[in-house]
């Protein structure tokens, strides 16, 4: 058995920063509180450093085969890191001075580290753990500026959590019966004689808790509160952060697990990506309020995630898909959010109204963010359009691509929506247009550029999302 | 050359971004037509200097994103020359007008800028994706120029033409994947795909792949039923827009039957020829008859353009109809529809750079608002009819020559489209001559407009130079063509050939 701890390298810096951050900013004077933030980005960076080194490395098992080391993992890894630096540099002046400033950090690397985890975990017990790692901190940041609404996101958020959590304890406790095992190897040895319907309910159960870490329908009712409710750094983080681990679980869990099992799984997931999609599309169409129409549109980008998984071992092209996806999204996603966190006192898409005189650059980021999320070329979510398009049709979703294609179109009307009134005359009051944010203003223009990058030199990166998962 | 040629203008773009908008006015409009005019020169250099024997010319093929098949593959053949040399003096055209523009010049200028680079980038292309990618930026170049120097309800015209153009291309790249994912090994390299054939003999497949490629490009021609977003985006449009959306966005449409369509999948495209030529058809009749009811000038000029694609896409469709029709017959069409291209472009750009003039002396289009304007503004008039017979194809101009040959060459396999087709050019000669009769003869009748005078100033210096230009080129391709067809024919007999495997 292979207990190398030098594999775990990025978790243990998460696992220490966090540490560290908590220790230090009990020590702290509240106006040093800073040094916490500089602790996770070193912590951060040194976990990049060390998944480079693991990329170079070979793909292995560790700790009793119930943890792979491979290009899914290494991804998600990266993918997170990069995430949580993002926003870091974002929530500079919402987080910054804040007399819980070092809570949100040692928080945030918490739900980074479970996240991670659930990429990474190829054992249903490990899946039970990471979820709850992923998800308890992430209920306490959603309530973290203690106001109403932040309370009510809460709420809702830990509500929903829990009772899925259930669901997933639940299914994993079916599997382990009657597949005598909650190792996926194992699993995916003894599960083809275990009775279908007795699998087909555990799996349900287990996506259950999965699809609420994504937020995809329908255990997406957390998704539009939280992200108006909470902080705009809250919002940004768990609308990014937690689908990258949930997205690639699922995509473990189904490929190393039930691959022989005679259940028609790819049409649940794929019936679930329509739904995801179409309905997030649909409600994101008449949103007023900026952070719901994110929230609404991060739902259906789920959903065109989804079509790779529902294709996974199908297609060669599922995996790369999906990991190239999620950090074109993760990227694209928070430099949308980094505007709204740079300009905070504009929440509705009105207010919006003569950015593009007021600030041309963040409006520049903005469209490329926003353009980028519809997936217009050369952005990087074209790219990961491109290849989760191919992957679907290539595994026989014909009806599911050209879903997404009309889905796609129906996204730009509410997205046009939005940059429409940045080149519009401002109105009266133009009050609301105040930069606050410097950093969250050098986020979005980062993102936005990152996002067009990655686009263009996707031929460089997507070589790093190709590899199989380790047996 | 050609990657200079594609990535000048986008160079400048960002140079130009740089200089500070209190800067004024000046340095940008300098600066804009002084790169469009290096482009230009630089595509005649190339036209000179390449080879027209049929196959690519400064071809360069770079990899790009090779794990998904795509790589930055340019080249320009006897098909796509003549589009790059028209776009690049479109433009040239365009900011040459635009000297007198006086709102938010900076934004304008890097936003064509842009679009140019757009818009010869795609003529070059030589790959699928980065075809795709130059169509869509395209649409949102002109989505932003549209919503933000139009007029009238320009907002809206602005989002239909996206929603709508954006569907097509969405139709496009659907087709795209399944071209690449019948390939073996899968690729989205034009050329490699024309010598694979990948889709011989794949029936119901093949015709799905080429209904999507098909919508995507009819969109964007556009050929009815799929031309509504066109009126309001072209009436909406500021002049130098509509120039460009009518002369050169359109013809990438077009331009995707000739590169894409045909040759791609040939066996597909025989079998549903006879679909293509309907439809051909009817846009060129329809075009012409609703043209024809139209009170508003530049909203007659933008179905006459529905019309004049209607004579590419039946050429294109005639070429498919195999039986009934010789080689020679078939180059034919094809060099009628190139040729049809260019002068539609040369043509159109200039009658819509000259309706500008109505809207910015009046503030209408409104054609029963206006009579006898060819007292006050003789040039005007002049130019305006020298550009209407030219547009309705008279003998002497290139529409004629393009015409000529699109019918000759479709006669004998599509008959009966033929001859109604034919009606067509009847159709606009009536409307045109009805409009010279009704707005530049008889008694002097102006619009009201708040702020103007009492009477019609003629073209001005930068109108004139930026106009005469397009109709002298078209008089010169009508009265010696063989400059043009010299390096359109070779051409066509390849692709000839790669449409009868």
């Amino acid at each position: 058995m292979n207990e190398n701890p030098a594999a775990l390298i990025p978790e243990l810096t998460l696992v220490a920063g966090a540490v560290l951050g908590l220790l230090l900013g009990s020590w702290l004077p509240r106006r040093r509180q800073w040094w916490v933030r500089v602790v996770t980005a070193c912590a951060c960076l040194a976990g990049i450093v060390a998944t480079g080194a693991a990329m170079a490395g070979e793909p292995q098992k560790v700790f009793g085969d119930s943890y792979a080391i491979d290009t899914a993992t290494n991804a998600g890894r990266l993918i997170v890191l990069v995430a949580v630096l993002l926003v870091i540099c974002l929530s500079s002046e919402e987080i910054g001075a804040h007399p819980r400033e070092t809570e949100f950090h040692v928080l945030m690397q918490l739900g980074a580290l479970g996240t991670i985890m659930l990429a990474g975990a190829s054992d249903v017990l490990l899946l039970v753990a990471a979820y709850l790692l992923a998800s308890i901190p992430l209920y306490a940041l959603a309530g973290f500026a203690k106001d109403a609404s932040g309370t009510e996101a809460s709420l809702k958020y830990y509500l929903m959590g829990a009772f899925l959590g259930i669901a997933l304890l639940g299914g994993t406790t079916i599997l382990y019966g009657s597949g005598g095992a909650t190792n996926y190897a194992a699993l995916a040895r003894n599960l083809p004689t275990a009775p279908p319907p007795v699998v087909g309910i555990a799996l349900v159960a287990v996506l259950g808790g999965l699809l609420f870490k994504i937020g995809a329908v329908p255990a997406h009712f957390w998704v539009p509160d939280v992200t108006e409710g909470a902080a705009t750094s809250v919002a940004a983080f768990v609308t990014t952060v937690p689908k990258i681990g949930g997205l690639i679980a699922a995509y473990r869990l189904l490929v190393d697990s039930i691959p022989a099992v005679s259940l028609n799984w790819p049409l649940l997931v794929a019936i679930l990506a329509a739904a995801s999609m179409t309905l997030g599309n649909l409600a994101a169409f008449f949103q007023d309020n900026v952070r719901r129409l994110l929230a609404y549109s991060t739902i259906s980008q789920v959903g065109y995630i989804l079509m790779a998984i529902a294709v996974a071992g199908k297609s060669a092209l599922a995996l790369p898909g999906t990991l190239f996806y999620l950090g074109a999204y993760a990227v694209t996603n928070l430099g949308a959010f980094a505007v709204v966190a740079a300009v905070p006192r504009t929440t509705r898409l009105e207010d919006y109204r003569g950015l593009g005189r007021a600030h041309p650059m963040l409006a520049g980021g903005l469209v490329v963010c926003l353009l980028g999320l519809v997936g217009t070329p050369p952005t990087s979510v074209f790219l990961g359009k491109l290849e989760v398009f191919t992957a679907a049709i290539d595994g026989d979703f014909v009806w599911l691509a050209v879903l997404a294609v009309l889905n796609t179109v129906a996204s730009l009307f509410y997205y046009l929506r939005w940059i429409l009134p940045v080149f519009s005359p401002a109105s009266e009051s133009t009050k609301v247009m105040v930069l606050k944010g410097r950093w969250a203003a050098a986020t979005a223009y980062l993102a936005a550029a990152a996002s067009l990058l990655l686009g263009m030199a996707g031929g460089a990166v997507l070589p790093l999302t190709a590899g199989p998962l380790v047996p | 050359m050609l990657t200079l040629i594609v990535f000048l203008p986008l160079v400048a773009a960002v140079v130009l971004a740089a200089v500070p908008e209190s800067a004024g006015r000046r340095p940008f409009l300098v600066g804009w037509i002084g790169i469009t005019a290096i482009d230009a020169v630089l595509v005649v250099l190339a036209w000179i200097a390449s080879d027209t024997g049929g196959g690519m010319s400064y071809e360069q093929n770079v990899r790009w994103i090779p794990s998904a098949g795509v790589a930055y593959h340019v080249g320009v053949d006897g098909l796509s020359l003549p589009l790059v040399a028209m776009t690049a003096l479109l433009f040239l055209a365009c900011a040459v007008y635009s000297l007198r523009q006086t709102h938010r010049v900076k934004s304008f200028v890097l936003l064509f800028l842009f679009l140019q680079t757009v818009s010869l980038g795609l003529f070059t292309a030589l790959d699928l994706i980065l075809f795709f990618v130059y169509f869509d930026l395209s649409i949102v170049g002109m989505y932003f120029v549209i919503a933000g120097w139009g007029h009238g309800q320009a907002k809206r015209s602005a989002l239909t033409f996206f929603l709508y153009t954006f569907v097509g291309s969405l139709a496009l790249l659907l087709g795209f994947i399944g071209l690449y994912l019948a390939a073996e090994p899968h690729t989205f390299d034009i050329i490699a795909l024309a010598t694979a054939n990948p889709l011989a003999g794949r029936g119901a497949y093949a015709a799905l792949v080429l209904l999507a490629i098909g919508i995507g490009l009819a969109v964007k021609t556009p050929t009815v039923p799929f031309h509504t977003w066109l009126p309001p985006a072209h009436t909406d449009a500021p002049a130098a827009g509509s120039a460009i959306l009518a002369g050169v966005l359109l013809k990438m449409g077009t331009y995707g039957f000739v590169r894409i369509a045909m040759p791609l999948l040939p066996e597909t495209w025989r079998q549903y020829a006879g679909a293509v030529v309907v439809i051909g058809v009817v846009s060129v009749l329809y075009g012409a008859l609703v043209a024809l009811a139209q009170q508003d000038f530049k909203r007659m000029v933008a179905y006459t353009s529905v019309n004049h694609m209607g004579y590419v896409v039946l050429a294109v469709g005639a070429t498919g109809l195999w039986a009934g029709s010789d080689a020679q017959a078939r180059s034919l069409a094809v060099t009628g529809a190139v040729t049809q291209m260019v002068s539609h472009g040369l043509i159109t750009a200039a009658l819509f750079l000259l309706a500008g003039v109505f809207y910015d002396r009046r503030g209408t289009y409104d054609m029963g608002a206006y009579s006898g304007v060819a007292g006050p503004a003789p040039l005007f008039a002049a130019a305006t009819g020298v550009a209407a017979f030219a547009s309705l194809g008279l003998p002497g101009f290139s529409g004629f020559i393009a015409e000529f040959q699109i019918f000759t060459g479709s006669l004998a396999s599509a008959t009966i489209g033929t001859a109604l087709a034919v009606l067509g050019i009847l159709i606009t000669a009536g409307l045109f001559l009805r409009v010279l009769h009704r707005v530049f003869l008889g008694t002097l009748r102006l619009p009201d407009a708040p702020g103007a005078g009492r009477d019609f100033a003629d073209l001005h210096r930068s109108e004139v130079v930026s106009v005469l230009p397009l109709l002298a080129l078209a008089v010169v391709i009508g009265v010696v063509p063989r400059f043009l067809l010299e390096v359109i024919e070779p051409a066509s007999a390849t692709l000839i050939g790669l449409v009868g495997r």
